[in-house]
């Protein structure tokens, strides 16, 4: 699309979504102009305002809960449906309607995420609506939001940039990609968040980060969203005498975020109050996880403060006199949002419990540590060798260096306004590094804690045009199918499973990789089911590599992929040797095909999201 | 009192009380003249005063401005509260809750900026042709401007005011909707 006006970028968050957006056509070289479009939403019912951020929450309310147009939109009389501010505020009091974390759901390989399951704990007569549908949903919606707003100028027409988890894993990939089609964005292309937030970072400032960053340089960017944590590593090198960014590593799936934080305090101060003989229902939690969240923001940036005083209204109309009054002290903010989600650890911790530990939850699969500083340690941990590859960084890391060691640390996410959150995460890293006799990471100042993401895509969208660095890297694992071992079966036991490398480790987008000698018989008319791997750390193997055994920290098994050959001009049953195939596509999501031996046809393999 | 015809013996007081006063006051007199010689039949219409004309303003922006304080920041319920019954330390309790949430809606739809830059305190002139409707001057208010004074308040100008659009046929009388827990 060379006659784009505008690059949108799209911030699909777990719990906001914003629009920004660079004028192509005003913006030359460094000077970009890059604006955050307003998104008319339902504030109240029938009542629409424009707010920077649209809430990700959907409502789905009762047939007589609501007069008629009061669900209207500038741009539709009224669905049955409620995006945004509204819907918040309404499931706030009637929970059991809402639809919210529906991105963690998305990527969660435990349940079919086209099927109809949110709300989880919805009474049978409401009619839920899969975590895809939602994704659609928030996508139409700031669709047509643009659209309203730029008439002249319709979302799509223009460059557009939907920012997803670095951790997504393929399957999550391709169903944000077709969200983005259904939802009317034919051409979306996907960015991973924590490289977004340092594109922003470099745009803001104006070309002043060169010099703030050297060859040399692996920067760290901790990303803590409402509800997520993502961890990436981009390393600095140069490149025909210019700098150039590599993305060399992305952290686990890790769903702990801000929102866990507030919640803990709440819960805190919940229990005070209850040991007092006061009961707070759960509308009044909510009210009182914002009391704390501002309390906490209060106590951690002025150091004089001893406490600071949560109130809660009551539901009646009686205010003062159910206004209930607690505190919040700086020794429980210090105990639970520094000592709990950001501890004193060693370098060598790991977490309690693997975050993601089994297929079979039901509901979200949270993270099991709180300690974000242990899952930091163990991200670095094991991309120990992500810069051994690279060119210029053979001699950076010490013989014997227990973990990667990052140079400068970019942060993002509202949670890090709390400026000691960001100071105890840098003494951590750099006591880290102290003990191994590295330097100090150095901090990047500047950052747009909040609307990096959204920002940074809309100027990726820009520099994909040509126009200033890229950060380049491609697939930040290497993919494998499960290949059943030709060893004699035992009674009682599983198969064992050979796993074959099918794409390897950063896979650029629009590439394909080669064709593995391996062949598969595939029965006609029937679908075929493989075990599907990544892998984050392995980056030597190649197409065809086979392996009998791994390491439960090296591959982790994703949800499995289903190959289904059409009967066309072939019996039903016969059996036909196939290769798979792998290509990163030009969106940024992996395809996988299969390719029958001796013919032109490409089978498309799916991805096991229904489970 | 037009329109009225007053009895024959008050018609009598009347006649004297006129004749004296014809007699002695020369501006009574005069229009007493003017009276005799009957209505001016299209003569050069007095100056009529310009009537005051006050506007009406539509209550609904009103009550949806009253509605977002109400639901942000619970102010009629506040202020339909008895306060008598509760300590100050209750009452300060809910004046936190009034207070964020009702600044909270004020900062949303409404910009404010303060109409004198200056520190409240501060030495300032007003000078001649100052615009009187954005800047009071109070107290020894006598001469001509320019006007020196200290600034007492610094005055607010509301320079935006973004309210929600409304679905047609809203009703902006409910202030806050009863609310029923199933």
């Amino acid at each position: 699309m060379s006659e784009a006006r505008y690059s949108i970028g799209v911030d699909l968050g777990t719990t906001h979504c914003a629009l920004s957006y660079v004028d192509l056509a005003a913006s030359e070289g460094e000077e970009v102009k890059l604006a955050i479009c307003p998104i008319p939403q339902l504030t109240a019912p029938g009542s629409v305002e424009e707010r920077p951020l649209l809430p990700s929450f959907l409502y789905l309310p009762h047939a007589d809960e609501l007069a008629p147009g009061d669900l209207i939109l500038p741009w539709e009389a009224g669905q049955a449906w409620a995006v945004g501010h509204l819907a918040r505020d309404k499931g706030a009091q009637t929970p059991i309607r809402l639809v919210s974390s529906a991105k963690s759901w998305l990527c969660h390989a435990g349940v079919d995420r086209r099927a109809a399951i949110l709300p989880s704990e919805a009474p049978e007569e409401i009619e839920q609506i899969s975590p895809y549908t939602t994704s659609v949903r928030y996508l139409e919606h700031l669709h047509k939001a643009w659209n309203q707003l730029h008439p002249e100028d319709p979302l799509e027409q223009q460059e557009l940039t939907i920012t997803i988890p670095a951790s997504f894993d393929p399957a999550a990939r391709e169903l944000t990609a077709e969200a983005a089609q259904a939802a009317g964005y034919p051409h979306a292309t996907l960015l991973e968040e924590p490289q977004s937030a340092l594109y922003s970072w470099i745009q803001a400032s104006g070309g002043n980060w060169r010099e703030q960053v050297r060859v040399g340089d692996v920067i760290l960017v901790v990303d803590v969203g409402g509800g997520t944590t993502d961890l990436s590593l981009i390393a600095v090198i140069e490149r025909d005498g210019a700098l150039e960014l590599h993305r060399v590593a992305v952290g686990e799936h890790i769903l702990l975020g801000g929102d866990n934080m507030d919640l803990t305090l709440a819960h805190t101060v919940a229990r005070k109050l209850a040991a007092q003989g006061t009961r707070l229902d759960p509308w009044q939690i909510r009210a009182l996880t914002h009391g704390c969240r501002n309390a906490k923001e209060a106590l951690l940036s002025d150091p004089d403060l001893a406490s600071v005083p949560v109130v809660v209204p009551g539901r009646s109309s009686k205010l003062i006199g159910g206004t209930v009054r607690s505190e919040l002290t700086r020794d429980e903010v210090t105990s639970i949002a520094l000592e709990g989600f950001f501890p004193q650890v060693d370098a060598g911790d790991r977490p309690a419990i693997r975050a993601r530990a089994g297929l079979t939850q039901l509901g979200l699969p949270y993270a099991q540590d709180p300690a974000i500083t242990r899952h930091l340690a163990a991200f670095l941990g094991r991309q120990a060798e992500a810069t051994s590859d690279l060119e210029g960084f053979a001699g950076n890391l010490p013989e014997g260096a227990s973990f990667l060691h990052p140079t400068a640390v970019l942060f993002n996410g509202g949670v890090f306004t709390a400026q000691p959150l960001v100071e105890r995460v840098m003494q951590v890293l750099n006591r880290w590094l102290d003990a191994e006799q590295a330097p100090a990471a150095r901090l990047l100042e500047g950052a747009d804690l909040d609307l990096a993401v959204a920002k940074g895509a809309a100027y990726y969208g820009y520099v994909r045009g040509g126009e200033g660095v890229r950060i380049r890297g491609g697939t930040a694992q290497a993919y494998y199918v499960g290949v059943e071992s030709a060893m004699p079966a035992v009674p009682g036991m599983e198969p064992p499973v050979n796993a074959l490398c099918i794409a390897p480790f950063g896979m650029e987008e629009g590439s394909e990789a080669e064709l593995p000698p391996q062949e598969f018989g595939l029965i006609v008319g029937e679908p075929v089911h493989f075990r599907f791997f990544g892998s984050s750390v392995r980056r030597h193997d190649t197409v065809g590599t086979l392996l009998e055994y791994w390491d439960e920290e090296e591959i982790q098994e994703l949800e499995g992929i289903e190959a289904n050959l059409p009967a066309e001009g072939r019996a039903s049953g016969e059996v036909v040797p196939v290769r798979l195939s792998a290509a990163v596509t030009e969106t940024g999501t992996l395809r996988l095909e299969a390719l029958p031996r001796g013919g032109e046809e490409r089978w498309k393999v799916e991805f096991e999201v229904r489970s | 009192m037009t329109g009225q015809s007053p009895s024959f013996i008050s018609r009598i007081g009347l006649a004297f009380q006129l004749f004296f006063r014809a007699l002695f006051n020369a501006r009574f007199a005069g229009s007493a003249t003017e009276l005799l010689a009957g209505p001016p039949v299209e003569k050069a219409a007095p100056p009529e005063p310009e009537k005051p004309v006050l506007l009406e303003t539509s209550p609904d922006s009103a009550l949806q401005l009253l509605g977002l304080m109400q639901q942000e920041g619970r102010l009629v319920d506040f202020l339909e509260e008895d306060v008598a019954q509760y300590s100050d330390a209750e009452i300060g309790a809910a004046v936190r809750v009034v207070h964020e949430g009702c600044r909270k809606a004020l900062h949303d739809h409404i910009t404010l900026i303060p109409i004198q830059q200056e520190t409240e305190g501060a030495r300032i002139t007003l000078e001649p042709g100052f615009d009187a409707s954005a800047i009071r001057p109070t107290g020894n208010l006598v001469g001509e401007p320019p006007f020196t004074g200290t600034l007492a308040h610094r005055g607010w100008r509301a320079t935006e005011v973004r309210l929600p659009k409304l679905a047609k046929g809203h009703d902006v009388q409910i202030i806050a909707p009863a609310e029923v827990e199933l």
